[in-house]
């Protein structure tokens, strides 16, 4: 038997016989009496269970805890709330902060907070509010917890918060695959397991369902599968590249996908929820898919040693059903290299760590006051993520006026016919789907169309 | 002195080092057994056979009970014993506490929680409003009514009518920390619980019914809360009965905490309403006659639905003198959740009601709504009138209080000050200006503006709730271990009232000890709720900490040859004759004098009686008020919205601690947006909660906070005698919230030429739909 191996608040911690579905939280608070680290919501939610976790090379992330199972720290370090102050006690600067500024009140939700703005604090960021946007609190309005941020960014990371986790220790574990050749030879073997990349959703088919998932396969240790390669024609991202990295590699490309997955979950999913998973679990509510389909990206899909690369559209057959046969899975997203036209709408709420109750993508092309060509995609309004055709055709070759732009979202009706549910009536979903193409037009005529950009 | 210092929460070290102990984080005694619920799946039925053969079979299961289990009382219900802790026989609503898994952990007690195969006999269910209104599903025989004068001619001699309604949604408390209890069984048949409570009275209560034992026989210590609300107020007596009872049975300590879609499936939330108003005012807006009628959705059992709709209809006139009104309220009784107290506890939903009256006057006069605030405002106080009010002769006099829908003179109204304070300085008439230049130069983006005014009554409307008792020792060391009644949830209690007792002995307040709610040390609490912790517990720990120190003066005076008066604490000293001794040494002298260094102290609140049936007389010990300023952006294609800016001015009384109380204010009036904003429960047609989770319930997130945030004290004091003339803090900012939800309102309108009539919560659909409401194609 091979053990789980990862420092513990620079400790080393050796598991055996350890559940593969047991959560980092639960362990930490029954097995190892750390208390600090809470439970708010067990779904990754709330953030009340942040712990920090520090890669090989050393990348310091913040994670929800709740939802980590334990062989996702092999060969890695973690660090809870009781591992943010120094060995003899002594504060962080965040923790200092938090008291000086009066940024907890009943005190549950803190130790959450206290790591998510450690770890931004160690990795120099000041965008406070989209880290910290996947720790809630009811009590404080926020407000204090920023001046905490704030007050303390400029103070020096402290020593012990550098880890060093034994990467050398780490043997290989049983049941998850150093490269993508020994997965696809092992899920051929096993096609009825569960593969789990960052289990920001299989977390919740345990913690939530209560389901016991027999056999898994953990991908976060298939260093092939979280590469991505630019080649002059294509953007090649490996399906384990998490959300956050995708994030911050569309920034140079396509910006408005950039400032879409800034909204995508939390700090703490988009660290560990990967662009493969997203696609894999067919979710109609995914809001990789429709930018990725307005991009035009093709799937690669592997079993065993075979591949075949199709349109990722044409992956999602219908709810709950995707064209992946057992033992199959994804391998990689192929982007075509293109000029940036994208424009990319997501309707939730809440603006921050909320699902979509629509989301928009728009890659529209307008050459001398014509469309040239258009692909247009949604999530949230059919039971997979789905192009618009005939919203597409009522624009190419068209000129770019109002009128076109009018007539097309007059075709809508004819491609979707959403469903009420608690995030949005079928009609609102309608209107406001019709209404973001009207919106992309507005926009790149120069009018203000973006609440989030508006001062008082 | 130690009191008006913004000192840090007493926990704050502890909390940011994840080293303050919750429920859920005490060690726990070898062999704790864990709890879970079977819940139904349906909204109204008869139980016709109940299957739980799979359940005791699970791994890990040491017992299953159901109500035939029970050694005592089944029952949970904080009034009227109308709900039992298991159901017997019928269910009525969906996510009912059915049967209890006892087992060896809390993923095993969840797991076979689920194996139950319950056989129903469906009966129609009573889950909306109009459904509840159409089969007369109520409590009490029928709605309460206040009124003042003639409203109905009023009304009709009025020069403008409107009449109007409003749907407001519900809200869940969302504590960070889950409902959680802990029982441990004792010789002799006791029982200790420690468990996250803001009422450890009520907890002992229920669970010595339930085992059938006296109350002293019961312990119930309660150190924090993570978050209450008002959410555990009655909610947690589930899980201490449960954990008691299951206790007795196995012998073994059991603990219970519900998982968050557990808890948010059987607890208790704020109560929905809708409220109809017909209003008649003159050419200024000014209300001549007013008529509201508001319906509570009250869902299965009592629970406090009473005195929530009661404090609805008290706060129906917010901060307006209404000459003539008639105020009508329905509770209703549907198969949902026992919805339950939440901060404001009724009084949001009622000042909702006449400040969407305000809108809706200014709207239809085209008025800016301040104006018609400010003329329906009540008179202002008169500096000379005495404290106890308006005697006969004074009902001529101009300056006179005026009474409010509940005949109580308004003696204290500070608005007319703080309103002209506030438009001031958040600059209000010139971005009223602003908003309306940015609203003609965009066709997409609309903005919005609106100051609201909040006049919130203190003191439990129950009356006899309005005392509380406090226990303080000194020790020979000087050291001072302080406790009372009032529980902590974050609100700074414990930190107020130790600064109240560090300052009664003039000491460091470091020097007093912090230490849990504790039935054993304070008996007969009432639960932390209606805002009134700090004047009540403030006040019973005052008086206990005096009779301290006028026994140490009289000893030490005696000693001295002087008198006791002239015994002075100052400074962590006391100077007695030509002596200076530090207080340590007082406190030895004291102990080796035979001086008793332990006092209770008791404290009820004056002043305060009235008949909640007929609605006449002084429910409110005093008020608090509040104005707040908020600037909104919407998008008229989507309807998404954020609040931009908001400035707040509170009235605190003089603040025991304005660290502590502007927490209150920021924290409270993101909630009450929240409220009115994003935070939308939805059930479906068979009353299934659909929003039973962070996921789909969207209580606001950092960035949800307004871009700049200015909130202030007012500079005043109590007019009445409350503990160094502070004010209550914790439920009255919540209604600042108001002003971003009419701020929405005053945005849509900027669409179209009809009025918004926006429903809350204000999602982007419902702005959506308000737009086109005001569009014409809607």
């Amino acid at each position: 038997m091979v053990d789980i191996a990862f420092l513990l608040n620079g400790d080393a911690v050796r598991l055996s016989d350890t559940p593969p579905t047991r959560t980092l939280l639960d362990w930490l608070r029954e097995n190892r009496g750390l208390t600090g680290t809470k439970e708010g919501c067990n779904e990754g939610d709330c953030g009340a269970c942040t712990v920090m976790v520090t890669d090989a090379d050393g990348t310091s992330r913040a994670l929800n805890s709740c939802i980590l199972f334990l062989p996702q720290l092999h060969g890695k370090a973690v660090r809870t709330v009781e591992g943010i102050s120094g060995p003899d006690g002594t504060l962080h600067p965040v923790q200092q902060a938090m008291i000086d500024h009066h940024g907890s009140q009943c005190g549950f939700c803190t130790p959450g907070f206290v790591v998510s703005m450690a770890v931004a604090h160690k990795n120099g960021r000041s965008d406070h509010d989209d880290q910290l946007a996947g720790n809630l609190c009811r009590c404080t309005g926020y407000a204090p917890i920023i001046r905490a941020a704030h007050a303390a960014a400029d103070e020096p990371v402290p020593e012990w918060m550098d880890d060093h986790p034994a990467v050398a220790e780490a043997q290989p574990l049983p049941f998850a695959p150093e490269t993508a050749d020994e997965l696809a030879a092992w899920y051929e073997a096993n096609p009825d397991a569960t593969l789990i990349g960052g289990a920001t959703d299989v977390g919740l088919w345990v913690t939530k369902a209560l389901r016991d998932l027999g056999p898994v396969a953990f991908l976060n240790r298939c260093a092939d599968l979280q590469k991505t390669e630019l080649t002059d024609t294509e953007i090649r991202i490996g399906a384990g590249v998490t959300m956050s990295d995708v994030g911050t590699l569309m920034q140079d490309h396509h910006p408005a996908f950039a400032e879409m997955i800034r909204r995508y979950g939390s700090v703490q999913v988009r660290n560990a929820a990967t662009i493969g998973g997203n696609i894999a679990n067919g979710s109609p509510i995914g809001d990789g898919p429709p930018a990725l389909i307005a991009l035009n990206a093709r799937l690669i899909l592997r079993k065993s040693d075979s591949h075949r690369e199709i349109a990722l559209e044409d992956f999602f057959i219908e709810y709950g059903r995707q064209d992946r046969s057992p033992g199959e899975f994804v391998e990689a997203i192929v982007i075509p290299r293109q000029k940036d036209t994208l424009d990319v709408y997501k309707l939730s709420k809440r603006f921050d760590q909320d699902i979509s109750a629509v989301c928009g993508a728009f890659n529209i092309v307008v050459e001398d006051d014509r469309v040239t060509s258009a692909r247009i995609a949604f999530g949230g309004m059919a039971g997979t993520p789905k192009r618009a055709r005939a919203v597409e055709q009522a624009l190419i070759g068209e000129s770019w006026c109002e009128d076109t732009i009018r007539a097309a979202m007059a075709r809508m009706p004819e491609e979707f016919e959403p469903l009420s549910d608690m995030r949005a009536s079928a009609e609102y979903r309608m209107i406001s789907a019709q209404n973001m193409l009207l919106r992309c037009f507005y926009s790149r005529q120069g009018i203000a169309t973006n609440v989030l950009e508006v001062s008082p | 002195m130690s009191v008006a210092r913004p000192l840090p929460h007493d926990a704050a070290a502890l909390h940011v080092a994840g080293q303050a102990r919750y429920v859920d984080d005490i060690p726990t005694p070898t062999g704790t057994l864990h709890l879970a619920f079977g819940l139904s799946d349906v909204a109204h039925a008869r139980i016709t056979a109940m299957d739980l053969t799979a359940v005791r079979q699970a791994a890990g299961v040491v017992a299953v009970l159901t109500c035939d289990d029970l050694p005592g009382a089944n029952d949970v219900s904080p009034s009227v014993h109308d709900e039992p802790l298991l159901a017997q026989g019928e269910v009525f609503y969906l996510g009912q506490p059915l049967f209890l898994v006892v087992a060896t952990s809390h993923l095993a007690a969840r797991k076979a929680a689920r194996l139950g195969r319950i056989s129903y006999d469906e009966r129609p269910a009573i889950l909306s409003i109009d459904q509840a209104i159409a089969a007369d599903s109520r409590f009490e025989e029928g709605p309460r009514i206040y009124s003042k004068g003639e409203p109905e001619r009023a009304l009709k001699a009025a020069d403008h009518r409107i009449e109007g309604q409003i749907e407001i949604g519900g809200q869940e408390h969302f504590y960070l920390e889950g409902q959680a209890a802990l029982a441990l069984p004792q010789e002799n048949d006791d029982m200790i619980v420690n468990c996250s409570t803001q009422h450890p009275t009520e907890i002992q209560h229920k669970v010595a019914e339930a085992l059938n034992l006296p109350m002293n026989a019961v312990r119930v210590e309660t150190r924090r809360m993570g978050g209450g609300f008002g959410g555990k107020e009655s909610q947690g007596n589930a899980l201490a009965v449960a954990t008691a009872v299951a206790a007795r049975l196995t012998g073994h300590a059991c603990k219970m905490r519900y998982d968050r879609d557990d808890d948010m499936m059987i607890t208790g939330k704020r109560h929905d309403f809708r409220i109809a108003y017909r209003a008649g005012f003159d050419d200024e807006g000014r209300i001549e006659g007013i008529e509201f009628t508001q319906w509570a959705r009250c869902g299965w059992a009592q629970d406090l639905s009473l005195p929530v709709a009661d404090r609805a209809m008290l706060h129906a006139d917010n901060a307006y003198h209404l000459k003539d009104v008639r105020i009508v309220s329905h509770r209703l009784k549907t198969h949902t959740q026992s919805a339950t107290a939440f901060r404001g506890f009724g009084g949001p939903q009622g000042m909702l009601g006449m400040e969407r009256v305000i809108d809706h006057i200014a709207h239809e006069l085209g008025r800016d709504p301040l104006n018609v605030r400010r003329v329906n405002y009540y008179r202002a106080a008169a500096a000379d009138a005495g404290a106890s009010g308006g005697s006969i002769s004074a009902k001529k006099n101009d300056r006179a209080p005026q009474l409010t829908p509940y005949h109580m003179p308004v003696e204290d109204f500070i608005l007319h000050e703080m309103t002209e304070a506030l438009a001031e300085r958040a600059d209000y008439g010139a971005r009223r200006h602003a908003v309306a230049e940015w609203n003609a130069h965009n066709r997409v983006l609309k903005k919005g503006i609106a100051l609201t005014p909040v006049k919130f009554g203190i003191s439990f409307t129950l009356t006899h709730l309005n005392q509380a008792g406090a226990l303080v020792h000194v020790y020979q060391d000087g050291s001072v271990h302080m406790n009372h009644g009032g529980t902590e949830m974050g609100q700074g209690l414990f930190q107020k009232v130790a600064q109240v007792a560090a300052a009664r002995f003039a000491v460091d307040p470091a020097l007093v000890k912090i230490t849990a709610t504790d039935t054993a040390k304070v008996p007969n609490t009432s639960a932390t709720a209606a805002s009134s912790g700090s004047d009540l517990n403030g006040m019973a720990v005052k008086a206990a900490c005096d009779t301290i120190r006028d026994r140490m003066a009289a000893f030490l005076a005696q000693e001295h040859q002087v008198e006791a008066a002239d015994v002075v604490f100052a400074d962590g000293e006391v100077r007695v004759g030509g002596a200076v001794y530090t207080f340590q040494e007082a406190a030895k002298r004291a102990y080796e004098g035979r001086v008793s260094l332990s006092a209770t102290g008791f404290y009820k609140t004056p002043k305060v009686a009235w008949d909640r049936i007929r609605g006449v007389g002084r429910p409110f010990f005093y008020f608090a008020y509040g104005v707040a300023v908020s600037e909104v952006v919407l998008d008229r294609m989507t309807g998404e919205n954020r609040i931009l800016r908001c400035d707040i001015l509170h009235d605190a009384g003089a603040s025991l601690n304005q660290a502590i109380d502007i927490g209150q204010i920021e924290g409270g009036y993101v909630q009450g947006a929240g409220w009115l904003t994003t935070e939308e429960l939805v059930w479906d047609d068979k009353g299934r909660l659909r929003t039973h989770a962070p996921s789909t319930y969207k209580i606001p997130a950092a960035s949800d906070r307004p871009g700049i945030f200015n909130v202030a004290l007012w500079d005043g004091e109590n007019r009445e005698e409350t503990i160094y003339r502070s004010k209550a803090v914790g439920e009255p900012p919540f209604m600042h919230g108001i002003s971003a939800f009419l701020a929405l309102s005053d945005a849509v309108a900027a669409c179209g030429a009809g009025y918004p009539d926006l429903q809350a919560p204000a999602t982007a659909q419902s702005v959506l739909q308000a737009i086109r409401r005001v569009e014409g194609d809607g």
